[in-house]
């Protein structure tokens, strides 16, 4: 079934709140202002009956202003919708968090809090669920090297740099010509 | 073992079991018993602990080359198989497991990823376990088919059999006694 009911309720219930709606290939994606996200995801799940939060993930637009996004995937369990929720959020924001509204957003909040370094508002146990705590970078951040940077925590652990003969090596998908195309070692000061 | 007494010293010249006393050096025999007992201490840290799993079951049968003891305590290990990727954050972990091993003991580095990292040229993967704990036999594959890995210990068995094994044991016997 499509979410597309609810997109137009929450357009009503949260007025200029919402930035914008998006639909592609029968996919509802919500766009909201940081300031009233949880308002829309508890919504959504008290009034729609979204019980589920399948994802919750971030994107860095590095570059851009303002630089991260956060991206929630919820679905209904009765009848099969799936609903997508962005806000954009700038660097040093915080965001609030939604484990009290799903219990299983709880890991999802410290894997986006570990790798994109976003904090979150309210979140009973925000610490590294990846990496350890006491790591100093936040290694899926854009101006992060693939290979890693060096870093040193007695007695819990150590990082280095990874050997990687010129690359990482990137694909530019969009590009016209062939041997543009191809793989090619592209570093990110 | 033969008892000191009157009996055992004349069987002991019995032509009957004459052709049964093997000479040989301690060094040779410590080195035999010890390559026929590897006790190993499984590290399964990824795929390549899967085809440990398989090489320790019947169709492979590590127990035809003595080294089906496998052991999850590393006091009663000999052998430490690092199969699998060492991420950064378990590196520390294995090192540790390493130093609890009682010597002597060996250490095999099963797969691309522990040997070097493999295909994870990444921030969060420890580019070898050698830099960390001396590797005696690496073994290549991706994973490792079971062969390979039999391979590996018995690798491991033709560097014992070349050791030395009493001479540092004389070596401090002697510093001991001047």
């Amino acid at each position: 079934m499509s979410a597309i009911d609810d997109v137009t309720s929450l357009k009503d219930a949260f007025a200029e709140k919402v930035v914008k709606t998006v639909e592609f290939r029968d996919e509802q994606t919500v766009y909201v202002e940081l300031d009233s996200l949880h308002a829309v995801l508890k919504k959504c799940k008290e009034d729609f009956g979204y019980e589920m939060i399948i994802d919750i993930s971030s994107v860095d637009h590095f570059g851009d202003d303002p630089r991260f996004e956060m991206v929630y995937e919820i679905a209904t369990l009765k009848d099969d919708k799936h609903l997508r929720i962005k806000a954009a959020v700038e660097e040093e924001q915080e965001v609030a968090s939604v484990t009290d509204v799903w219990a299983g957003a709880d890991w999802h909040e410290r894997e986006v809090y570990d790798m994109m370094g976003i904090p979150f508002t309210g979140h009973p146990n925000l610490k590294r669920i990846l990496m350890w705590e006491g790591y100093p970078y936040y290694p899926l951040r854009k101006d992060f090297p693939l290979a890693g940077r060096p870093s040193e925590m007695p007695d819990v652990a150590f990082s280095g740099v990874a050997p990687l003969e010129g690359g990482p090596f990137v694909t530019s998908s969009g590009t016209d010509e062939v041997s543009r195309r191809e793989p090619r070692a592209q570093v990110v000061d | 073992m033969l008892e000191s007494n009157e009996n055992t010293f004349q069987a002991a010249y019995d032509s009957k079991i004459e052709g049964n006393v093997i000479v040989t050096r301690v060094d040779a025999a410590i080195n035999w018993m010890r390559k026929n007992s590897m006790w190993p201490m499984p590290m399964g840290l990824a795929c390549c602990a899967i085809e440990m799993m398989a090489t320790a079951c019947s169709r492979f049968d590590l127990s035809r080359f003595g080294m089906e003891v496998m052991r999850f305590s590393p006091r009663q290990a000999d052998v430490l198989i690092v199969s699998g990727t060492v991420t950064y954050k378990m590196a520390l972990a294995v090192k540790r497991i390493w130093d609890q091993m009682p010597e002597p003991k060996w250490c095999i580095a099963m797969g691309a990823c522990a040997s070097s990292g493999g295909m994870y040229r990444s921030y969060a993967v420890l580019q070898g376990i050698d830099q960390l704990i001396p590797v005696d036999v690496y073994i290549s594959g991706c994973p490792p088919r079971p062969e390979a890995l039999i391979q590996g210990l018995m690798k491991v068995q033709e560097k014992i059999e070349k050791e030395e094994s009493t001479k540092e044991q004389k070596a401090s016997f002697v510093d001991q006694v001047s």
